[in-house]
């Protein structure tokens, strides 16, 4: 199932990570960060929604990098060099992940910044769009499922495919096969 | 036809830049659609959305109350609005309730649909579109042209140009750029945006969800920075189950624009959180606009299936030539023309109506299973209905209607057209009727008609087996030649064939022009006189007539209620075969043998529009013909309608040559010596061509190539 997610994933642009633990991801991470530049600066800021891959303990150990925003605004999402989210499944089939961005931090750091990070459990990828519906309960949708493929896209002007219009321009997907305590 | 808009043809025509874009697009399209549905079943696909959206189209009424009782349980306001006027007073209302000076706008056509964007700037409002496409089309103060890419018809200078009139700066046409300019510029008005109006995509009355796909990420943003959400939805967008989203899903983004899924996908469900603490105020706005009239209808209730993925525009063989501003109003295209007769009434179809040459490509690929031609053919019925036919036409009519008369006419002409043909052809015509000639030589009538002919063909005597040859006006007054070819065929095979004189006209031209009545009466001649004769089938050698018989008759009196007729014309069309179809069975059963072992080199082959698309027999002329000993050839779009489309040539002559233009090359380009087909009217057409192209292949229909490998 990962490997079809990642296949369909990428050919929609998105890059596709997998790690075996928290803490391999997590030094991918911070890697992430330095190769973008990020600090204390307008445009380079990193927004991290609140999720359960960001436990106390991670939040201390990267609190004291430069840029870092725990706390989600407009301003400074629209301010931020990369934004942090984890989402809740994936489409294998189509290379899509789902999320439940009800929470606006969610929403404000995959669609402002430059560069959208998601944090995908392993495990959560289904087949297709009809076997996520299968499992999912209608009486309790989210407010705001957003479903993301790829980054940001046009080919309003002849056709010709362009990247970041007014989503973000990398998508990046760090897939973690033990989470942990969280799914 | 207005002459207003006959000039917008001839200006489209001439717009190289435009039929450059449109010309690529419509051959990459092909290729990448194909693609994207290789590992899936198409047809069930379709099936499954025409269930749900024909069930949803039933059953409007309780859908939206559904799909209001739980979104108003979830939070959100809805608002059932039967007018354009009244969607525009409730947005302004909203508008002024919230003090908003500034919207932020989503890809939206049911709001181009009733034209929102002036009537709230006119109130003061700032709007701007976010969708690129339609920020540069509201920069350029035009319209759409295409439902899914709004800009298709211009270049990136064109781009260039619009943009650095907005930015007072003089900018290069590098695409980047200009996309990256566009985010510059439309990003602060994002975030200082007091409202955001969006379009649906689908409305799910299970959940009270409205679902939105974008590749932009433009929506998202649209719906989630401004405190006010409207979301604009026609009642064509409400599904009844959560799931039915699925196959929607599917089918739209690969139909539309050859993706797997848009790159977002937005499904909300009452209003969310917002960034200042508190929660969306949502509006749903649940438009009609002849929408729940559409449901009444007991044919355009079909055209709800629509999910305006625009595919129909991209097969189109017109389309790809003048472009959505010529072809189309708000809505264009095919689906647009049947839109436009109902949105914005029908006599504002009139124009556009004339520009379909019914070639069916569109209803192919259409995801929501619509029958696209047919109904813009009722749409043409209903204008004749409503305002009659035009003089010189309804002349014309009565002639046909009138089958001794139009035959005694075509003997005349056959005299009278002596002095202008040269070889079999008629390579000009004086005044008026030059236009026909243009570029394409027409047959010149034959001398002795089929129906005269037929009578001195001494066919064997005591066969068992019986079929009544169905010949159409061309082959019995053009191309005699084919009909002689067939009958040599069947006796071969053991069959006698019959030629009932009391047959007529199919019908198709009257039909294709809205004609009903005098479609009806040619039906009506035929079918006694096809069935006054005892014989095991029917058969034709020109699948227009052949799709006549098999289908259109019944239509035709199931549109004018004329339901006697039906037992009939039922009993004609079981019994009646394509001549490919039934030579191929002959074969197949060993009742007819081809020479063996001939080498006949290459052939290419041309599927006619009607036999590929309505009877589904494309593989039988093929299948024979490499049976006699030919190699097919393939040509590039073998089935791309040749742009004869029965009396389209004649009415729209220079959309049609174009089009023929474009075959001919195709054909060329195979460096085949002879180009097979089995309608006598693509003969007629194409052969036409080829005579004043001077290429030299020769153009054959299948029956006169089969009739030469007869073995002995």
């Amino acid at each position: 199932m990962y490997e079809l997610f990642k296949a369909r994933a990428e050919r929609a642009g998105a890059e596709v990570h997998r790690f075996t633990t928290k803490a391999e991801a997590e030094a991918y991470i911070v890697d992430l960060f330095q190769k973008e530049q990020v600090r204390d600066e307008t445009g380079h800021l990193v927004v991290w929604a609140d999720c359960p891959f960001l436990d106390e303990a991670l939040k201390e150990r990267v609190s004291t990098l430069p840029g870092m925003r725990f706390t989600v605004s407009r301003d400074n999402a629209n301010a931020a060099r990369i934004g942090i989210s984890q989402v809740d499944g994936a489409l294998a089939e189509i290379g899509t992940l789902v999320q439940d961005a009800t929470a606006i931090d969610k929403r404000l750091v995959s669609m402002l910044p430059e560069v959208h990070l998601a944090i995908l459990s392993t495990k959560t990828i289904v087949a297709d769009m009809p076997a996520w519906i299968a499992q999912t309960n209608t009486s309790t949708l989210g407010s705001y499922i957003a479903m993301i493929t790829g980054p940001s896209r046009t080919a309003d002007i002849e056709r010709v495919l362009t990247i970041g219009v007014h989503g973000p321009r990398r998508l990046v997907v760090c897939c973690v096969d033990e989470m942990g305590g969280v799914a | 036809m207005e002459k207003q808009f006959r000039e917008s043809i001839g200006t489209a025509l001439d717009d190289a830049k435009l039929s450059a874009a449109l010309g690529k697009f419509s051959v990459d399209y092909k290729v990448n659609r194909a693609k994207i549905y290789e590992d899936t079943d198409f047809e069930a696909l379709r099936s499954q959305i025409a269930a749900c959206k024909s069930y949803a189209a039933e059953h409007m009424e309780e859908l939206a109350a559904e799909f209001t009782k739980n979104a108003e349980a979830r939070g959100a306001k809805v608002f059932r609005a039967n007018s354009p006027e009244a969607v525009r007073e409730y947005i302004l209302q909203v508008a002024k309730d919230n003090g908003v000076k500034l919207i932020v706008k989503s890809k939206s056509m049911a709001t181009e649909e009733i034209h929102l964007n002036p009537f709230l700037e006119k109130e003061g409002i700032e709007v701007a579109e976010t969708d690129l496409g339609e920020w540069i089309i509201q920069l350029a103060g035009q319209r759409p042209s295409h439902m899914v890419m709004p800009a298709i018809h211009l270049t990136r200078e064109d781009v260039a140009d619009i943009f650095s009139k907005e930015v007072e700066e003089r900018l290069s046409s590098d695409i980047p750029r200009l996309v990256q300019l566009a985010r510059e510029k439309l990003r602060p008005k994002f975030l200082q945006a007091g409202m955001g109006i969006s379009g649906g995509n689908i409305a799910v009355a299970e959940t009270g969800t409205v679902v939105l796909v974008t590749n932009e990420g433009n929506a998202r943003l649209t719906t989630t920075l401004p405190k006010v959400h409207v979301a604009v939805i026609g009642l064509e967008k409400l599904v009844a189950k959560f799931a039915d989203v699925a196959p929607i899903l599917k089918a739209l983004p690969r139909s539309a624009t050859a993706q797997l899924l848009t790159s977002y996908v937005s499904m909300i469900t009452g209003p969310a959180p917002t960034d200042d603490g508190g929660v969306k105020d949502l509006h749903i706005v649940l438009m009609d606009n002849q929408r729940s009239a559409m449901a009444h209808d007991p044919m355009f209730k079909e055209a709800l299936q629509c999910i305006r993925c625009a595919s129909c525009l991209n097969v189109c063989p017109i389309f790809r030539l003048v472009g959505g501003h010529v072809f189309g109003k708000v809505y264009t295209g095919a689906i647009g023309t049947i839109l436009t007769a109902w949105y914005e009434g029908l006599q504002q179809s009139e124009d556009i109506q004339g520009l379909c040459i019914m070639c069916g490509a569109c209803k192919d690929v259409c995801p929501g299973k619509i029958d696209i031609p047919s109904l813009i053919m009722e749409v043409r019925r209903r204008l004749v209905q409503n305002e009659g036919v035009p003089l010189i036409q309804k002349s014309i009519y009565q002639v046909v209607n009138n089958r001794k008369l139009f035959h005694g006419m075509l003997r005349a002409a056959s005299v009278a057209s002596k002095p202008l043909s040269k070889g079999g052809f008629i390579r000009h015509l004086p005044l008026f009727l030059s236009d026909l000639t243009e570029g394409r030589s027409l047959p010149a009538i034959a001398a002795t008609p089929l129906r005269d002919s037929i009578k001195k063909i001494e066919q064997p005597k005591g066969l068992q087996e019986k079929a009544v040859f169905y010949a159409g006006c061309l082959i019995d007054f053009a191309y005699p030649e084919m009909g002689e070819a067939l009958v040599k065929i069947l006796n071969k095979a053991g069959v006698e064939v019959l030629f009932p004189e009391g047959q007529t006209c199919c019908g198709a031209p009257a039909r294709y022009s809205g004609v009903y009545e005098v479609a009806a009466k040619n039906s009506k001649d035929n079918i006694d006189a096809l069935l006054s004769v005892a014989a095991d089938y029917v058969v034709s050698a020109c699948p227009t007539c052949t799709v006549a018989l098999n289908e259109e008759f019944i239509a035709t009196f199931k549109s004018l209620g004329q339901t006697e007729h039906l037992p009939k014309a039922e009993q004609l069309a079981a019994k009646t075969m394509d001549f490919s179809t039934l030579v191929k069975k002959l074969v197949d059963e060993g009742r007819l043998s081809l020479k063996e072992g001939q080498q006949l080199g290459k052939i290419t082959y041309h599927d006619s529009c009607h036999l590929k698309r309505s009877l589904r027999a494309d593989q039988p002329p093929r299948e024979l013909l490499q049976k006699a000993g030919y190699e097919i050839s393939e040509m590039f779009e073998c089935d791309v309608c040749c742009g004869m489309g029965g009396s389209y040539s004649v009415k729209l002559p220079e959309m049609s040559a174009p089009i023929l233009q474009r075959k001919l090359k195709n054909i060329k380009d195979t460096g085949a010596p002879v180009v097979a087909m089995d309608c006598p009217g693509c003969v007629m057409q194409i052969r036409g061509g080829m005579h004043q192209d001077g290429a030299g292949v020769q153009v054959r229909h299948t029956v006169e190539l089969i009739a030469q490998q007869l073995a002995d």
